[in-house]
């Protein structure tokens, strides 16, 4: 009844072209960005903010790299957590060099670095495929990881083998180390991620974009629309990687405050392809649904029996978990591929015709 | 709207001065042991329906991917629009003008039908990355643009209503006539249709036949048609050329083939 488009015509191409086409869907964006920016910095604590938003953010970043490569472009890949990894320590590396550039270029500078790895690695894309490419995404993630251990100059040679954000500045606010709020780390995530969103999508709508998904869908047609192979895969690793290697910079900088190699581990890359699927494939939506599902549901659900005043062993709680999650990734694969985006997807257009389908 | 780009060719033009766009000399492919094509000659004039027949695994389709450079044939020279080639990739076939269908319909199936037009609008697209990234200014308007064109492909083919619909839940027929739209959008001047009208019933091949030939009548689009039909090829098609087990064994005008006895042996040899 109320999510309709009867009487919104669009006159012109630009119009029929826009992400949120719909007035009731341009509200629901509006009501959205109000809550991220204005309630939660003013409501929420920093529990909140810290263990459930900034971490969503980063990890919901890191899933639209990744689904650049798999979702869009078709190239499945097992090596995002070391992507990240370039990202971040390209990221420390350029702060000891820069400490007096404001922080937030540096995090952003840092992508091309992961870019230009992503690049490398993403060469044998152009000769193989499938499982066969997965395998050597698998070889660039334990290379990579292998490089973040035996290369001391990477992490400044700290005995403790991790890298340590210091404290930086950006526009005169401290904006990294622990004297820095959480409130405006969240907020200089926030704000990367929706603009690094809203690009994603431009590319997407676009000749790149469209470019990638013919590879996807049928590369020998799209090689004769004039699509040269190498140069939509490499475009794919590179701009996969380069948000990958942000959301790393991000990752490290605005919520671990320190790493090592662990937290670039083919557990992270798993843990992306996770967000990815259940979120779908293919959708940028999906990976924000995707990063909550996996981070923020658990939370929620380690949060309840105290709650509700009950006695759980915390160890079932995380059996739970796993168990839920590990069969939603089954469910989703079988039953429905494009996520919990596509399940959006027909609940809305369930509700424009609803509550009379066949008029 | 009009979609006409170049004025169409009169027949008795093209009778009076049959300018040659793709000439195949003595071109012959095999894989491994079997051979696909044994030492075919034939031309395609500009302008005309060239239709191609024959019995299944004559080599029709292999005929094709020689054409557009999926297949480099052993033997053989090819002429195009006065440029003789030895070989190619698809991607340079597609600059220089050659679009085609395929048999088992190859559309990017998770797009919309919309996307898929569009696709075949990529050669044509040059707004550079940074510009893409903002989708503004030089780039909107670029995709107006072309989109523009796509939606005037789109009235021609008459398939406004599926527009958004992702081709993947498309009928078999309709499938194909997005095939085609997306061929068009690439605005080629050889188009090459391998069996459009496989597997249509009587009103969707009549449709088929009516876009084919206002294409070719409209754009001045030169067309090569593998087609099973023989009423259809004799409808449509200026001249035909027959192959059988990888030869050729007649070329002419449609009555003169059909008239042809060795044609009448093939097509009586296999069943239907
Ligand atoms: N890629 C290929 N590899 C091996 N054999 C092929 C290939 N493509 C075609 N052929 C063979 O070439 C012959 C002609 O096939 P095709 O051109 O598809 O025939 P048509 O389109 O006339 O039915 C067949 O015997 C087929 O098996
Ligand atoms: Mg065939």
């Amino acid at each position: 009844m109320f999510y309709r488009e009867v009487g919104q015509f669009k006159t012109n191409y630009t119009a029929d072209s826009q992400v949120f086409p719909i007035l009731q869907d341009k509200v629901g964006i509006i009501a959205m960005l109000v809550i991220a920016y204005v309630i939660i910095p003013m409501a929420g604590n920093d529990f909140f903010i810290t263990t459930v938003m900034i971490p969503f953010l980063v990890f919901t970043l890191a899933t639209i790299g990744l689904n650049i490569l798999v979702g869009y472009t078709g190239q499945l890949s097992l090596g995002t957590g070391a992507f990240m990894g370039v990202g971040a320590y390209s990221c420390y590396k350029l702060t000891t060099f820069f400490p007096d550039v404001n922080i937030i270029i540096l995090v952003l500078l840092s992508g091309f670095f992961a870019a230009g790895v992503g690049i490398i690695f993403g060469l044998p894309s152009l000769r193989i495929k499938g499982f066969y490419l997965a395998v050597t995404t698998l070889a660039a993630q334990f290379f990579l990881e292998w490089a973040f251990i035996r290369i001391p100059w990477l992490y400044n040679y700290n005995d403790s083998g991790a890298i340590e954000v210091p404290q930086r500045e950006g526009f005169g606010v401290i904006l990294t180390g622990a004297a820095a709020q959480p409130v405006t780390r969240y907020l200089v995530v926030l704000s990367i991620v929706l603009v690094m969103t809203w690009i994603a999508s431009n590319i997407i709508r676009g000749r790149i974009g469209r470019s990638w998904m013919m590879i996807r869908d049928m590369d020998i047609a799209a090689e004769l629309m004039g699509v040269r192979p190498l140069y939509a895969k490499l475009s794919a690793f590179a701009v996969s990687s380069f948000y990958c290697g942000v959301a790393g910079a991000m990752f490290v900088f605005f919520w671990l405050g320190a790493a090592e190699v662990e937290s670039f581990d083919i557990n992270h890359s798993f843990l992306f392809l996770f967000m990815a699927i259940i979120g779908g494939l293919g959708s940028l939506i999906g990976c924000y649904m995707g990063a909550a599902f996996i981070w923020i549901l658990p939370i929620i659900i380690r949060a309840l029996p105290e709650a509700l005043g009950l006695d759980v062993n915390a160890a079932t709680v995380e059996h739970i978990n796993f168990m839920m999650i590990g069969g939603m990734i089954i469910f989703f694969l079988i039953v429905e591929p494009h996520g919990l985006a596509r399940l959006w997807q027909i609940a809305k257009e369930k509700l424009r015709t609803w509550p009379f389908p066949y008029s | 709207m009009n979609v006409a780009v170049k004025p169409a060719d009169t027949g008795s033009d093209r009778a009076n001065a049959p300018e040659v766009m793709l000439d195949i000399r003595n071109v012959s492919l095999s894989f491994g042991g079997v051979h696909a094509i044994k030492d075919v000659s034939f031309n395609i004039h500009k302008g005309e329906i060239r239709a191609i027949i024959g019995p299944n695994g004559a080599g029709k389709t292999s005929m094709l991917n020689v054409i557009n450079g999926f297949y480099h044939p052993q033997v053989g020279e090819i002429t195009f629009k006065g440029e003789t080639r030895t070989q190619m990739r698809p991607y340079v076939a597609a600059t220089q003008g050659i679009a085609r269908t395929f048999q088992n319909v190859a559309l990017f199936r998770g797009m919309s039908t919309l996307d898929n037009i569009m696709s075949g609008r990529t050669l044509k697209m040059h707004k550079n990355f940074f510009w893409q990234m903002l989708r503004f200014g030089p780039a909107m308007q670029e995709e107006v643009e072309h989109r523009e064109r796509v939606e005037e492909i789109i009235d021609f083919l008459e398939i406004q209503h599926i527009r958004r619909t992702p081709v993947g839940r498309l009928p078999y027929g309709l499938q194909k006539r997005v095939e085609l739209a997306r061929a068009l959008a690439m605005e080629p001047e050889l188009l090459l249709l391998d069996e459009p009208m496989a597997g249509m019933n009587l009103e969707e091949k009549e449709d088929m036949s009516r876009f084919i030939l206002d294409v070719n009548d409209q754009f001045g689009t030169t067309i090569a048609l593998i087609e099973h039909d023989m009423g259809v090829v004799m409808d449509l098609s200026t001249r035909v050329v027959v192959l059988d087990h990888g030869e050729k064994i007649a070329d002419g005008t449609p009555a003169e083939v059909s008239s042809n006895q060795d044609v009448i042996d093939a097509y009586l040899g296999v069943a239907h």
